[in-house]
């Protein structure tokens, strides 16, 4: 018992990193059609830049969070208007194919600048050590970090239902077509909701960084975790997007726990179950037939 | 979401043969030309690169196949290049068997594989079957880090002997004659593509990119026939990758990362997506370049790579074999039309 409670807390953890990213994955394709194959990339860069900034300035976690998040918001904002916006019209997996020559760009930029081996980054203060409930022990950054991603979930929630803004990107989510029939300029919200998305990529990126080895392979493997997730919740939807995010977390926690090795391989068989009993996602809606 | 997903192919694929294509002598030189220039590769560039681009351009074809002629981008297939590159290589030398029927065998096993994943990934269309099939290629890679008692997990498998009976030694001396010793095999691969896309099946194929629900309602099992073509496809990639594993003597993880799934598409657009042709120009362009970097001692490939993908995909859509034939064919028809007047 006291292991499972240890490995559902891991696997909360690990899913709001999966949440928070998956989630800014899930808005940008609502409101451009785009799937962003850089998240993963975008995901490193927050905790890289996280680990130049605290090399180079001295400001710690607690600045880096802020300042990262701004800063790949602005990147998201440049690489929107520079790159992404000449192929919205066209077939989504143009931008697909963009976005992964980009990623391979700036994962060798990286390397070349930084090395493949990791930069240090050391927990915040203030939360390092252990939380002991009980006969249960766990890292205090790994309960922040979860409490952490859920709260930022919730309110980009709240903020998505009950603020006028995020009535209209929920509208645009929803069907763009429609939404412009009523009224609404959704193009004007294009370029600001893509620099969010990336926003919240470079955020989870900062909030990994004093878990484990910060490099520029760290988003490799993770944007390919978070594709599994937002397939398993269903690409077009937000709340689809954090669930499936905890899910997969908590997935690949118990399967690290009880299954050792092969933990991640069940994540891609759940992946595959969704697949084929609800080809749309847990959470999306039947396309129509192809 | 789906009227969003279609209609919006920016690069127009040969629905009916186009003009040049269509002269039958135009065919003919283009394939002489090609058998010429594949014959002599070997003296103009190290064989073992010439031999990478061969494999490569296999590979490269067995995507286009998919993504030019099925309308299904896969985003995995280093998974059956790969799968088929160790299987070769544990069938060379565990069982002693001559290589190509090593290659046979991987390329078998590959189309195992793919028989299960594509049944699962044709269920999603577009930019999801990307994903999925993404995803799938991943778990396999997974697999195979793990499973080190067969694969040796990080150190792949090292030593894999060039086998081919009598010619055994005369083709590991010189991989100049390895070269011509494992090319039938390429060429094989080239010419099944080839039958295929100008067969009747073929036909049925580019009609369920075209218009799926007219294929539908014509009758077709939409969801067998891409399983089929996955299925054919994933073959195809199995014997390039099983040439790949023998000609370097060693299968790694790196045949089957992600990034080698991407490479292999960004070969197929750089050449021009629905050409089969352009996918031979770009496996020796990008198989150069990466050699060349690589022996210039430039640890960045990844930075003119993904430069070269960004600029293709914003600027020249049609790949480098697209791009002549629309040209061409411009030309051609302006010509007429001068003659006519």
């Amino acid at each position: 018992m006291t292991a499972f409670i240890q490995y559902t807390l891991q696997g909360l953890a690990l899913g709001g990193f999966y949440a928070l990213a998956a989630l800014g994955l899930a808005v940008i394709f609502g409101v451009l059609g785009v799937v962003n194959f850089s998240h993963g990339a975008c995901f490193m860069l927050g905790a890289v830049g996280a680990a130049v900034l605290l090399d180079s300035t001295g400001l710690g976690f607690w600045w880096a969070l802020p300042i990262m998040t701004i800063a790949m918001f602005l990147f998201g904002v440049l690489m929107e208007r520079l790159l992404v916006q000449w192929l919205l019209r066209l077939d989504p997996l143009y931008n697909f194919l963009l976005t992964f020559g980009l990623t391979l760009l700036l994962v060798d930029v990286v390397k070349r600048k930084y090395g493949v081996s990791g930069l240090p980054y050391p927990l915040p203060a203030g939360l390092q050590g252990r939380f002991t409930m009980g006969s249960v022990s766990l890292s205090t950054y790994q309960v922040f970090a979860a409490v952490f991603s859920i709260v930022v979930c919730l309110a980009v929630w709240l903020v998505l239902t009950k603020t006028r803004v995020g009535m209209i990107v929920r509208a645009s989510t929803e069907d763009a077509e429609r939404s412009r029939a009523l009224g609404i300029n959704v193009s004007r919200w294009v370029t600001p909701v893509f620099g969010f998305g990336i926003a919240l990529a470079g955020l989870a990126g900062v909030l990994r960084a004093p878990t484990g080895s910060v490099n520029a392979d760290m988003g490799s493997f993770f944007i390919i975790i978070l594709f599994a997730v937002v397939v398993i919740g269903g690409l077009g939807s937000i709340l689809g997007a954090v669930v499936a995010g905890f899910l997969v977390g908590l997935v690949e926690a118990y399967g690290q726990g009880y299954a050792g090795r092969f933990s991640q391989v069940f994540i891609f068989m759940l992946m595959a179950l969704v697949v084929l009993v609800r080809p749309s996602g847990l959470f999306g809606r039947e396309e129509a037939a192809s | 979401m789906s009227s969003q997903l279609e209609h919006k192919v920016d690069v127009e694929l040969p629905a009916a043969p186009v003009t040049v294509a269509q002269r039958p002598v135009v065919r003919w030189v283009m394939l002489a030309v090609g058998l010429v220039v594949t014959l002599a590769l070997p003296w103009f560039v190290y064989p073992p690169v010439a031999m990478d681009i061969a494999a490569w351009a296999l590979f490269a074809i067995s995507v286009d196949l998919l993504l030019g002629y099925t309308g299904l981008l896969s985003f995995g297939h280093a998974a059956f290049w790969g799968t088929s590159a160790y299987t070769t290589g544990l069938i060379a030398s565990n069982l002693g068997l001559p290589f190509p029927v090593a290659i046979l065998g991987g390329a078998i096993v590959a189309m195992l594989l793919a028989v299960p994943i594509g049944y699962l990934s044709v269920k999603r269309t577009g930019i999801y079957f990307a994903m999925v099939t993404l995803a799938f290629a991943q778990m396999v890679y997974f697999i195979a880090n793990q499973w080190r008692s067969v694969t040796g997990g990080e150190n792949g498998l090292q030593g894999i002997p060039k086998n081919l009976g009598p010619l055994t030694d005369t083709i590991n001396a010189d991989s100049f004659y390895f070269y011509y010793a494992a090319l039938p095999i390429i060429l094989l691969g080239v010419f099944i593509a080839w039958r295929t896309v100008n067969s009747p099946f073929g036909r049925v194929l580019v009609a369920i990119r075209d218009n799926p629900a007219r294929a539908r309602a014509l009758g077709y099992d939409v969801e067998r026939y891409k399983i089929m073509a996955f299925v054919l496809s994933a073959g195809l990639a199995g014997l390039a990758g099983g040439v790949f594993s023998i000609s370097h003597g060693f299968a790694s993880l790196q045949e089957l990362i992600w990034t080698t799934s991407g490479k292999v598409v960004l070969i197929t657009v750089l050449g021009g997506i629905g050409t089969l042709w352009g996918a031979v120009v770009g496996a020796a362009l990008v198989v150069t370049l990466e050699d060349q970097l690589a022996s210039s001692g430039f640890n960045g490939i990844g930075i003119v790579t993904g430069a070269i993908f960004v600029v293709i995909v914003l600027a020249f859509r049609h790949g480098i074999w697209g791009t002549a034939r629309n040209g061409l064919n411009a030309w051609l028809r302006k010509r007429r039309h001068a003659r006519d007047v």
